[in-house]
C-alpha cells in the first residue's frame, strides 16, 4: 500500500473551499490531484472535487470513466484491492484519509456505503441492521435502534411483522433498502452510493429515490447513476466523468445540478447529457 | 420408437449423409434423406459400455449389501444371539457368546471424537486463512500440500501413530498412564489424517461465499477478522457442516490407524489412554484370524459392519441434506 502524508495543511483546504464555487456550503469530501492505478493502469488521474455537505452529489460519465473508482476511493475500499494505488489526497473533514496514521477501518465506519446490486447478509432482517452497530461496540438499545433505523429507511411497516426472517427473503427494492438501513445503523457521516437503484424497477427506484431526499437531510450522499433523469431528479450537484485517449478518467466539470444540466459549461458535458455520445 | 417408423416411412431409398447442394439437381425427398436416423457404431458402443460401468457400480453396492444383510441376518437369528444384548451388552466376547458391540462402538466413538476435536479447529482455521488471508500465491502452495497429506497411505498414518504419537503420550503423561495400545494416539492421528479433507471441503466453502457479503461487511467498518467470522464464516456454515460431518463419518470407517495404534481387543473403557478395540478394528483383526466360514464369530463381523454401514450412511444423508440447502442460501 501507497500512503500518502497529509501534504494539506488547513489553510490550504480553506484556501480552496474559498476557491469553489461552492465555498458558501461545507465541504464533506475533497480531493487533490487524486489519481488511482490499477497496477500500472491509471484508471483516474487529477480529480479535483469538492463534496457539500448534507447534499446530494450525483457522479455521471460513461462506462468505464472511473466513477465507482473515485467513489471507492472514499472509504478505502480500494484497499482491499491488491493493484490498486491511490495517490493525491482524499480530504474528509479537513483530514487526509489516506495519510499513514489513519485507518481505514475507522474511515469506513464514518463512510458507509451502498452497492449496485442489493447485498444483504444471509441473516435476519433484524441482524442485518443491527450487525454493524453490534461490531462498532453499540452500547444503547438494539431493539430501538433497529425500529428507528428501519422507519428511516422507509421499510419499517413492511418488516415490522418480520424481522425474525431472513433478509434474502425480500424484494430487490426492499433489500436495497435495507442495505440502506444498515449503513445508516452506524450514524456514518457520508454514505456513497453505486449505482443503487439499477438493478431495481422503476417504482423501486422511485422509493429510492425519495428515500435518498429524505437521508439528505442527515447525511452527507455521494450517488453514481447513469441515470441522467435520475441525476437531475435527486441531486444537488453534480459531477461529470470522462475519460481520455489513455482510457484514464477525469473530471470535466462539477457544478449544480440545475446549471450541469440546463446551462453546462463544457461542451462535452452538454453532449454527453443530451445524449450525443457516450 | 412410432416416430422410426414414421421416419423411415418419409425417408427415400438414398444414402443418408448428404448435404443439400453437394449435388445441383437435389430433390425434396433427398433433402428428408437426410433425417434418415444414422446407426453410429462408436455412439452406441460408448452408450452401452457406460450403462455397463454404471450397471456394474450399482450391481456391487447391491451385492455387498446383500451378503451384509444376509450374513447378519444369520447372525442375529442365532439363538445365542439376542438383539437387545447386542446393543446393550458391555462385553464382546465371541468365545464365550457374549455379543455386546458397545466396547466396540465406544472405542469407535472415542478414537472418532479425538480425531474430529484435532481436525474441525485446525481444519476451519486453516480454511479460514487459506481464503480469507493467504494470498494467491500462498494459497498456491499450501493446498496441494494439504493434497499429499491426503494422499499418504493410511498404513503410514498408523505407524506413525504407533512409533512417533504414542510414545509422545508416554513421554509428556508417563509411562504408567498411556498404554503402548491407546485410542488417544489413534484418534489425533486420525485428526491429521482426516484434516485435509475438513480443510479443502470448508475452504470450498469459504470461497463459495460471494464477494459482495464481504465488501458489505468492510463497508460497515469490520475488521477482517470480524469479516470472516461474523459474516463469511456463518454463511458457508452448511457448507463446512457438511465438511465436519463427511469427516466424522470417515473417521467412523477408518481402518488401519486403530487397527495399528488403538489396541487389539475389547475393551469397555472411557480412558482414551488405554487400549480398545474399535468396529473396524476388530472386524479387520477377526478376519484377518482363521475362521470358518459358518461359525457364529464369521457372522458377527457382517453385524458390525452393517452398524458401521448405518452409521456412515446416516451422517452422508444428513450431509447431503445440509449441502442441498447450502446450495439455496445465497439466492
Ligand atoms: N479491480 C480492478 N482492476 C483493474 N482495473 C480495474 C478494476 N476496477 C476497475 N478497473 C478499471 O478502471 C476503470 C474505471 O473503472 P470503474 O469501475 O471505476 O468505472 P465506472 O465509471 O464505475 O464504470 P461503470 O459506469 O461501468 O460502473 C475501467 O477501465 C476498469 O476497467
Ligand atoms: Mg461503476
Amino acid at each position: 500500500m501507497n500512503f500518502i502524508s497529509p501534504i494539506f495543511t488547513h489553510t490550504q483546504v480553506q484556501q480552496c473551499l474559498v476557491d469553489t464555487p461552492a465555498a458558501a456550503g461545507n465541504c464533506a469530501i475533497e480531493t487533490h490531484d487524486l489519481t488511482i492505478y490499477y497496477g500500472d493502469f491509471c484508471a483516474v488521474r487529477d480529480i479535483n472535487l469538492h463534496v457539500e455537505l448534507r447534499k446530494i452529489t450525483a457522479f455521471i460519465g460513461p462506462s468505464g470513466c472511473g466513477k465507482s473508482t473515485v467513489l471507492r476511493a472514499f472509504n478505502r475500499m480500494n484497499d482491499l484491492i491488491p493493484s490498486a494505488r491511490v495517490e493525491g489526497a482524499v480530504l474528509f473533514g479537513g483530514q487526509n484519509i489516506y495519510a499513514p496514521t489513519v485507518d481505514a477501518v475507522e474511515v469506513r465506519r464514518r463512510v458507509g456505503m451502498v452497492f449496485q446490486k442489493p447485498n444483504p447478509f444471509p441473516k435476519s432482517i433484524y441482524e442485518n441492521v443491527a450487525w454493524g452497530a453490534r461490531i462498532n461496540g453499540y452500547r444503547g438499545n438494539l431493539d430501538e435502534l433497529v425500529e428507528r433505523t428501519l422507519r428511516h429507511a422507509a421499510l419499517w411497516d413492511e418488516v415490522k411483522d418480520k424481522l425474525q426472517q431472513s433478509a434474502l427473503a425480500l424484494s430487490g427494492g426492499q433489500q436495497q433498502r435495507l442495505c440502506i438501513a444498515r449503513a445508516i445503523a452506524i450514524e456514518p457521516e457520508i454514505i456513497l452510493m453505486d449505482e443503487p437503484a439499477s438493478a431495481l424497477d422503476p417504482i423501486a427506484t422511485l422509493r429510492i429515490e425519495e428515500l435518498m431526499r429524505t437521508l439528505a437531510q442527515d447525511y452527507t450522499i455521494i450517488v453514481v447513476t447513469h441515470n441522467m433523469q435520475q441525476a437531475a431528479r435527486v441531486s444537488d450537484y453534480t459531477a461529470f466523468f470522462m475519460v481520455d485517449e489513455n482510457r484514464a478518467g477525469y473530471m470535466v466539470e462539477q457544478g449544480h445540478t440545475r446549471e450541469i444540466f440546463t446551462n453546462p459549461k463544457d461542451k462535452r458535458t452538454e453532449d454527453y447529457i443530451t445524449g450525443r455520445f457516450g | 420408437m412410432a416416430l422410426t417408423s414414421t421416419k423411415q416411412a418419409l425417408v427415400s431409398g438414398k444414402l443418408p449423409g448428404k448435404l443439400p447442394g453437394d449435388l445441383p439437381g437435389e430433390t425434396a425427398s433427398d433433402t428428408q434423406s437426410l433425417l434418415h436416423k444414422r446407426f453410429r457404431l462408436g455412439e452406441t458402443f460408448i452408450q452401452g459400455f457406460l450403462f455397463v460401468c454404471g450397471a456394474i457400480s450399482i450391481l456391487t453396492t447391491i451385492g455387498i449389501l446383500y451378503v451384509l444383510g444376509h450374513e447378519s441376518l444369520l447372525f442375529f437369528r442365532n439363538p445365542d444371539v439376542s438383539l437387545l444384548e447386542f446393543f446393550t451388552g458391555t462385553k464382546w466376547q465371541p468365545a464365550i457368546l457374549e455379543f455386546g458391540i458397545l466396547p466396540l462402538f465406544n472405542a469407535t466413538l472415542i478414537t472418532s471424537a479425538i480425531a474430529l476435536l484435532v481436525a474441525l479447529p485446525l481444519g476451519l482455521s486453516a480454511a479460514v486463512y487459506l481464503s480469507e488471508y493467504a494470498t494467491p500465491r500462498t494459497r498456491g502452495v499450501l493446498k496441494p500440500i494439504l493434497e499429499i497429506l491426503a494422499g499418504i497411505p493410511t498404513v503410514v498414518y498408523g505407524y506413525f501413530a504407533l512409533s512417533f504419537m504414542t510414545p509422545l503420550l508416554r513421554t509428556l503423561f508417563g509411562a504408567d498412564t498411556v498404554e503402548i495400545y491407546n485410542t488417544a494416539s489413534a484418534g489425533l492421528v486420525m485428526g491429521i489424517l482426516i484434516l485435509p479433507l475438513v480443510t479443502s471441503m470448508s475452504e470450498d466453502a469459504l470461497s463459495a461465499v460471494p464477494g459482495s457479503l464481504r465488501e458489505a461487511a468492510y463497508a460497515l467498518g469490520a475488521t477482517k477478522l470480524e469479516t470472516a467470522v461474523k459474516v463469511v464464516v456463518p454463511a458457508a456454515l452448511s457448507g463446512i457442516t457438511a465438511a465436519f460431518i463427511i469427516a466424522a463419518s470417515r473417521a467412523i470407517g477408518e481402518t488401519m490407524i486403530v487397527a495399528i495404534a488403538a489396541g487389539a481387543g475389547p475393551s469397555f473403557t472411557l480412558n482414551p489412554f488405554r487400549a480398545a478395540e474399535t468396529m473396524t478394528g476388530h472386524i479387520v483383526r477377526i478376519s484377518g484370524g482363521d475362521l470358518s466360514y459358518d461359525s457364529i464369530d464369521y457372522n458377527s463381523i457382517f453385524a458390525i459392519g452393517l452398524m458401521l454401514f448405518f452409521m456412515t450412511l446416516t451422517l452422508n444423508l444428513i450431509s447431503n441434506r445440509i449441502v442441498r440447502r447450502f446450495r439455496e442460501v445465497y439466492e
